[in-house]
């Protein structure tokens, strides 16, 4: 009765202008999105896994060639090894000492120190202007074998130092320090992960016979955990993309003798030097799921130490 | 167990006191309640014998020694918190553990001491179990646990019972007075509930705006308020304050004209009193009698409770009144009734809210 009932309503197809209409609207609204994903990110995505199995200099047409591209950059490519050596060596450095000093920040502002929001501002500043390309530059002039920290340390100690940028051995580790200067983001984000531990939690460990130092050990620390997870995750996605401190140091080369040839930039290279477009993009396709290995290993040890407060257990 | 002595202290902020000179003496293995509202200073004094608030001024004083300056772990003192402040990351048997662990203690002493403490709180099925995964009551046996282990000198408790339910206070009440009496230690407990007060304390200092109206025991309190405020604030419901003048004043009794009508003779000397001079009558509901010949009581409410009925109204003049009766009180709204003020009952305040003298009850 009712399935007759309802097809009388409709009309003889079943359907009513009406009805169409409004099933399509939504859609309409959400189109100017839609439109802007598929073009602009999920084609391009789609486009460039089409490219890393192809030969592709930009001139001509792409030429299917399967999966040479993956098998020369595991087999034939030293610079892609070189690369990835470079990367995980920055990466090494950079996530600790930069999740470290922005903790350190960020518990020194997180007592009721006079003027810490001004200085929390200031902090930030850094994060604002580090990725530029005039910080590169000026990084530039602070570690070139005449530049402001050898002048300092000439002046101070009588020490002539080396051209820090220039040497093989120390270039990298300048571009460690330019981003652990980037500390803000991490730090403001810190700032809050300690707000939210309640004060009334250091007061009974104090009356428990806690020092300062056993407190953060103790009750900061597992407390904080999400916080320095998510931290944790997202400056390793950050070191992985990071291109640019990379590209103005080593003026695009990677160099001195490709010491600074971070992954992206080897990307760069053999997409925009070299136009070898089919070989970039499976790079890149690479890169991806370097990042998703790394991102999805840390979700999953996270519960041996990551405490979450909705976890009764 | 460990005898206090506060001598002056003052708590102040900048420029701004909030302790104004609190001297009290607590003896061993006394349960001393702070009672008072909300903002009186009684967890600020809490807090500064606990060691968490530096004391501005005066003389703390643990077993003889001044302790203003020592930090709180070296008071020997436990404390347990309004928010139970239990370590959410930890389980239950760590929580206790820590503060032993914090003092170098064997693992087989700190073992005993929890399994021990746990036993005596009912919370050994919970010893894994993390915070989260404990109802309230459970939580507050954890943060009472947490002090036990640690055998302090002294207890200090801020309102510890404010975030159970009913039921669970009155439950959680009867176990810390039970606690009290097994462990014998001294027990500071700061609380606004007046009724936790009366059942817990040996003594009760009750504070208004960071002094000591009052400090005695549960009952003195009760039968010889101070003052308007103390008087006001033990009891429940309070005490009815009814304005009026003294008429009349002999050696053994004063007369009172309440305004609006109706007269109070009440067995008392006058003191310092002259004819003339506004008082205050305070007499508690459950002393106000309905008998024949009284003053006429409006009844504007009543409430049943089963046991007696309270019975809200107001008194020729606009006066209101409360009165206590006993049983299923077949009272109306509308009624109205006539009620008796019995002097032996009655407590007389001056213009200032200072208790004349209490009639023998």
């Amino acid at each position: 009765m009712t399935i007759a009932a309802g097809t009388q309503a409709t009309g003889a197809t079943g359907r009513s202008p009406g009805r169409d209409w409004g099933r399509l609207m939504p859609f309409l609204f959400l189109a100017p999105w839609l439109v802007g994903f598929v073009v602009f990110t999920l084609g391009p995505v789609l486009a460039s896994l089409y490219l890393s199995f192809t030969k592709f200099d930009l001139l001509r047409p792409p030429t299917w060639i399967g999966t040479d591209n993956y098998v020369r950059m595991f087999t034939a490519d030293y610079r892609f090894v070189q690369a990835l050596k470079v990367t995980f060596t920055y990466l090494l450095f950079e996530v600790p000492l930069k999740l470290a000093f922005a903790l350190l920040v960020a518990v020194i502002l997180d007592k009721a120190v006079r003027g810490s929001g001004f200085y929390r501002a200031l902090f930030y500043v850094p994060s604002l202007l580090g990725g530029s390309v005039a910080i590169a530059v000026l990084w530039r002039q602070l570690f070139d074998g005449n530049g402001t920290v050898n002048r300092v340390l000439l002046w101070l100690f009588g020490i002539q130092g080396p051209s820090w940028i220039s040497n093989p051995d120390t270039a990298v580790y300048t571009l460690v320090l330019l981003a652990i200067w980037q500390f803000g983001s991490p730090m403001i984000i810190f700032l809050a992960g300690l707000r939210q531990i309640p004060q009334d939690l250091y007061e009974a460990a104090s009356m428990d016979g806690a020092s300062k130092w056993r407190q953060f050990r103790r009750i900061t620390l597992p407390l904080l955990a999400p916080v320095i997870f998510f931290n944790m995750v997202l400056q390793v996605i950050e070191g992985f993309k990071a291109f640019t401190p990379a590209f103005i140091i080593s003026g695009g080369t990677g160099g001195p003798v490709d010491s600074t040839l971070f992954y992206t930039l080897y990307l760069y290279q053999e997409a925009f030097a070299y136009f070898r477009m089919g070989y970039a993009a499976a790079l890149a396709w690479v890169l991806l799921i370097i990042i998703a290995s790394f991102t999805s290993m840390s979700f999953l040890t996270s519960k041996y130490w990551v405490h979450y407060e909705d976890d009764g257990r | 167990m460990a005898e206090l002595s506060l001598r002056g202290i003052v708590k102040s902020y900048g420029d701004l006191e909030i302790i104004h000179g609190v001297d009290l003496d607590i003896k061993h293995g006394e349960f001393v309640v702070f009672v008072g509202p909300s903002g009186c200073g009684k967890s600020t004094l809490l807090r500064m014998i606990a060691g968490l608030e530096q004391i501005s001024g005066g003389e703390l004083r643990i077993d003889g020694q001044r302790v203003n300056e020592t930090p709180p772990a070296k008071r020997e003192i436990a404390m347990v918190f309004q928010s139970y402040a239990l370590y959410p990351h930890m389980t239950v048997y760590k929580n206790l553990a820590f503060g032993l662990e914090t003092a170098g203690l064997p693992h087989a002493t700190i073992d005993a001491r929890v399994k021990r403490a746990a036993e005596m709180l009912k919370i050994t099925d919970y010893l894994a179990r993390k915070p989260k995964a404990l109802s309230g009551g459970q939580r507050q046996r954890v943060a009472i646990g947490r002090a036990i282990v640690r055998e302090p000198k002294l207890f200090l408790f801020d309102e510890p019972l404010s975030n159970l339910d009913a039921e669970l206070r009155v439950q959680m009440r009867v176990e810390l007075s039970k606690l009290h009496a097994d462990l014998a230690a001294t027990m500071i407990y700061v609380t606004h509930d007046q009724v936790e007060a009366m059942t817990m304390a040996d003594r009760i200092v009750v504070l208004q705006q960071g002094r000591i109206e009052q400090a005695g025991s549960p009952l003195d309190l009760y039968n010889h308020p101070a003052n308007q405020f103390v008087a006001g604030f033990i009891g429940s419901p309070k005490m009815n304050f009814l304005s009026g003048v003294l008429a009349a004043a002999s050696q053994q009794s004063l007369r009172i004209d309440l305004s609006g009508g109706g007269a109070v003779e009440v067995p008392m000397p006058p003191g310092p009193l002259s004819v003339g001079e506004a008082l205050t009558l305070g007499i508690r509901p459950e002393h106000v009698v309905t008998a024949d010949g009284g003053l006429p009581f409006a009844v504007t409410l009543t409430e049943q409770l089963g046991g007696n009925t309270v019975v809200y109204g107001t008194l020729a003049g606009g006066q209101s009144l409360v009165a206590q009766l006993m049983g299923q009180a077949a009272v109306k709204r509308g009624e109205t009734l006539s009620v008796t003020l019995p002097p032996q009952c009655c407590h007389v305040f001056d213009g200032r809210g200072r208790a004349i003298g209490t009639v023998t009850q």
